[in-house]
């Protein structure tokens, strides 16, 4: 059959581009998308990771929903999410801010300050509980006594300790994505500010502040959506302790899953977990306009 | 395998999806040609002997090859599980016995050991029969018993009691007649790795059965509603955080993980005058403490009668023995790789004299010469007696209940010692997922 369309000459060329986007295709569709159609059709199975899979209607949705352990496994999730966003995203401003200058030794800087992001979490993890320990640790061996609490046996302590940990690990990285959003930042702009006699204070939060708005959006997103997988450093640290303090949904749901063997409240949980995800995303690409794609290089 | 797996993992990240896709197809200890896959808890002093006894194995059937693989204990547990579900789990399989064994011998997963056992009467009859009671399931046996016998003993620092100048308690009351003592002088009364759970887990299965004697638990694995309601039961939880309103434990024993032995140090290094813990604490003790076992330093007793209480003192809980089941999954090749090694490599002289060595005392009958010949004659004499003398060796409550079950019960006890529920919330939350 022969083509109708408008188009003829540049057909051939344009119909291969598709393709060339099928190995990504094949490895989203393998590792995304039949996984989570598994965990969706296994929430409503029962299932102890070993025997037999029984189909078994909404008896793990019910028993995740009217578990009290639920809300509060939420909340500890967006408590994390909403202190340690609000953590880091000053500090990461500040500090891009300052790293984007052009002095040699804050290149040197940047790069030292880039360490904890190429370390595991685990290995953080192992190495922050080493340090807390409050009868072999930092404090007992500096002989401070401020130092040597109970770090990750109190709930708001050990609240804090993650918090802490999580923004010690991550700062980094998006201090390195606000450095670059300074860099873009038109050099004109601080020049027609200084002649009009602005400070440097008046021009960080007359002119780096306002065009790094969609910087923020972007490093939020990383923020909020990335923690809510916060698992890895979570378990090793306090295994959501003491109690279940620190016990957030990624958390919650291995427990259910490999510790206690119920497999289909934990799967309920993997649901759960991606549809907030997905809610958040959205939220802040709302929350970013309708320009939020838009260049914002003068004169593009 | 750990290192076969690393190289697939790295080539994976390297090679097109289909390829790595294939290899992954084909990884995993099942299909591994003709030997056998053992998998096992690392941590020395117990590793050593465990890998000595494969190597001993492998060198006299050089026809039939074990290949082992260490785990660190917490990751196993979910390791294993995992791989057993998966339909990758190894030939030999390390475990607890219990309620574990019961879940995977429901599934089909493990072989049924019993007419092996039938046909092997001289395997059978030279091991602590006890120790076949965790192994059963249904009147079949799914596992070989091997290992050691390991009572969870009550142990104290004698250096910092002649320090404080008290005696060791004979009765709960003593017991928290000396917490008062010990916390003036700056020393913990009691050490405790408490963010392992299964540790604080053990002070309950002695009070439990102190105060109500070992019917009341044996009510909780038999599925009997309200169990956990019992008053002996609410008696010996209200106990539990008497001591820990008392500042019985160490400060910060929340955070403190057993895996890294952290506990056994605050002993050792009389930062804690007392440690309830199971008999491989022993041979921890003697091979990181210096000389605090070999000058003498170190006393252990088992846990004191409670007043008033039903139980017999001479009842114990612990480890009757640790367990190798065979995977249904094998290969028939594999399979008679693993009953070799049962019948042949499993608690022969060699590995008996380790286990004696390092301050445990091994499954195997008639060892009472070797065991009185050790350096650590008294302990090992001590934990033999507590293990063939007692009435009732219960097995610890994690490992005898189901995971579910299990899961939910480590993790109340977690609040329990944390003051956050009290033990009528406690009894309500397990009694919820009792006979589950």
């Amino acid at each position: 059959m022969t083509s109708l369309t408008g188009h003829p000459p540049r057909r051939g060329p344009r119909s291969i581009l598709p393709w060339l986007a099928a190995p990504a295709l094949v490895v989203f569709v393998g590792f995304a998308v039949i996984p989570l159609v598994g965990v969706f059709a296994l929430s409503f199975a029962t299932w102890d990771g070993i025997g037999d899979i029984h189909p078994s209607g909404l008896t793990s949705w019910r028993a995740v929903l009217t578990d009290p352990g639920l809300p509060h496994a939420l909340g500890v999730t967006f408590m994390v999410m909403a202190v340690s966003w609000a953590v880091q995203t000053p500090l990461s401003i500040l500090l891009g801010t300052f790293l984007a200058g052009s002095q040699r030794y804050r290149a040197v800087l940047g790069v030292v300050y880039f360490i904890p992001l190429m370390l595991s979490s685990a290995a953080i993890a192992i190495a922050y509980k080493a340090l807390l320990d409050p009868n072999f640790g930092l404090g007992a061996g500096l002989k401070i006594r401020a130092l040597s609490q109970d770090w990750l046996g109190r709930p708001g302590l050990a609240f804090g300790v993650v918090v802490f940990v999580v923004s010690w690990q991550f700062i980094p990285f998006h201090s390195l994505i606000y450095q670059g959003g300074v860099q873009q930042i038109p050099k004109s702009l601080y020049e027609a500010a200084e002649l009009d006699g602005a400070g440097r204070i008046r021009q960080f939060f007359s002119i780096t502040l306002p065009q790094l708005k969609y910087t923020i959006i972007t490093s939020s997103t990383l923020m909020v959506v990335g923690s809510l997988t916060f698992f890895d450093l979570i378990y090793v640290l306090t295994e959501g302790g003491p109690g279940d303090a620190t016990r957030v949904l990624a958390l919650d749901m291995y427990k259910r899953g490999f510790q206690a063997s119920l497999m289909g409240p934990a799967s309920a949980i993997a649901v759960i977990l991606v549809l907030v995800g997905l809610a958040l995303a959205l939220l802040l690409r709302r929350l970013g306009g309708r320009d939020a794609g838009a260049s914002q290089l003068e004169g593009a | 395998m750990a290192l076969s797996r690393r190289t697939l993992l790295g080539l994976a990240a390297g090679v097109p999806v289909s390829a790595a896709l294939a290899a992954c197809g084909s990884s995993g200890p099942g299909d591994s040609g003709g030997g056998a896959t053992y998998w096992y808890l690392n941590g020395q002093p117990q590793e050593g002997v465990r890998a000595g006894a494969v190597d001993a194995f492998n060198k006299a059937h050089p026809k039939e090859q074990i290949k082992d693989t260490t785990f660190q204990n917490d990751a196993y547990k979910t390791k294993i599980k995992t791989s057993i579900g998966a339909g990758k789990a190894p030939t030999i399989i390390w475990g607890w016995g219990g309620g574990t064994l019961r879940t995977y011998a429901k599934a089909g997963q493990v072989e049924d050991l019993t007419s092996w056992f039938d046909e092997h009467p001289e395997v059978k009859k030279r091991l602590l029969q006890s120790s076949f009671a965790a192994a059963t399931v249904d009147g079949k046996i799914y596992a070989m018993p091997g290992e050691t016998v390991q009572p969870i003993i009550l142990y104290y620092n004698k250096k910092v009691f002649a320090q404080v100048g008290v005696k060791p308690p004979e009765s709960w009351g003593d017991i928290m007649a000396l917490v008062p003592k010990f916390n003036a002088k700056g020393i913990a009364p009691f050490s405790l790795g408490g963010q392992s759970r299964w540790t604080n887990m053990m002070w309950l299965e002695f009070l439990f059965d102190r105060i109500g004697g070992p019917e009341v638990f044996q009510a909780i694995i038999d599925g009997e509603k309200n169990a956990w309601s019992n008053p002996d039961s609410i008696a010996a939880l209200t106990k539990v955080q008497e001591l820990v309103e008392a500042g019985g434990f160490i400060k910060g024993f929340s955070s403190i993980t057993a895996d890294s032995n952290a506990d056994q140090a605050l002993l050792y290094t009389g930062r804690a005058a007392m440690m309830l813990h199971g008999a491989w604490s022993y041979g921890i003790q003697q091979e990181r403490g210096g000389d605090f076992v070999s000058s003498g330093d170190l006393g252990y007793m088992t846990f004191p009668p409670v007043e008033g209480g039903k139980g017999d003192p001479s009842d114990t809980v612990g480890n009757p023995a640790q367990y190798l089941s065979i995977s249904s999954k094998a290969s028939a090749e594999q399979k008679k790789v693993a009953k070799d090694f049962f019948a042949t490599g499993v608690l022969q002289d060699e590995e008996v004299e380790k286990w004696i060595g390092n301050g445990s005392v091994p499954i195997r009958l008639g060892t009472e010469k070797l065991l009185a010949a050790s350096k650590s004659a008294d302990f090992l004499q001590f934990t033999y007696d507590i293990a063939t003398k007692a009435k009732v060796f219960a097995q610890s409550w994690d490992q005898a209940l189901s995971p579910t079950a299990a899961e939910t019960l480590l993790d109340n006890i977690v609040k329990l010692f944390q003051l956050s529920v009290t033990p009528k919330e406690f009894a309500r939350n397990l009694n919820a997922v009792t006979g589950t």
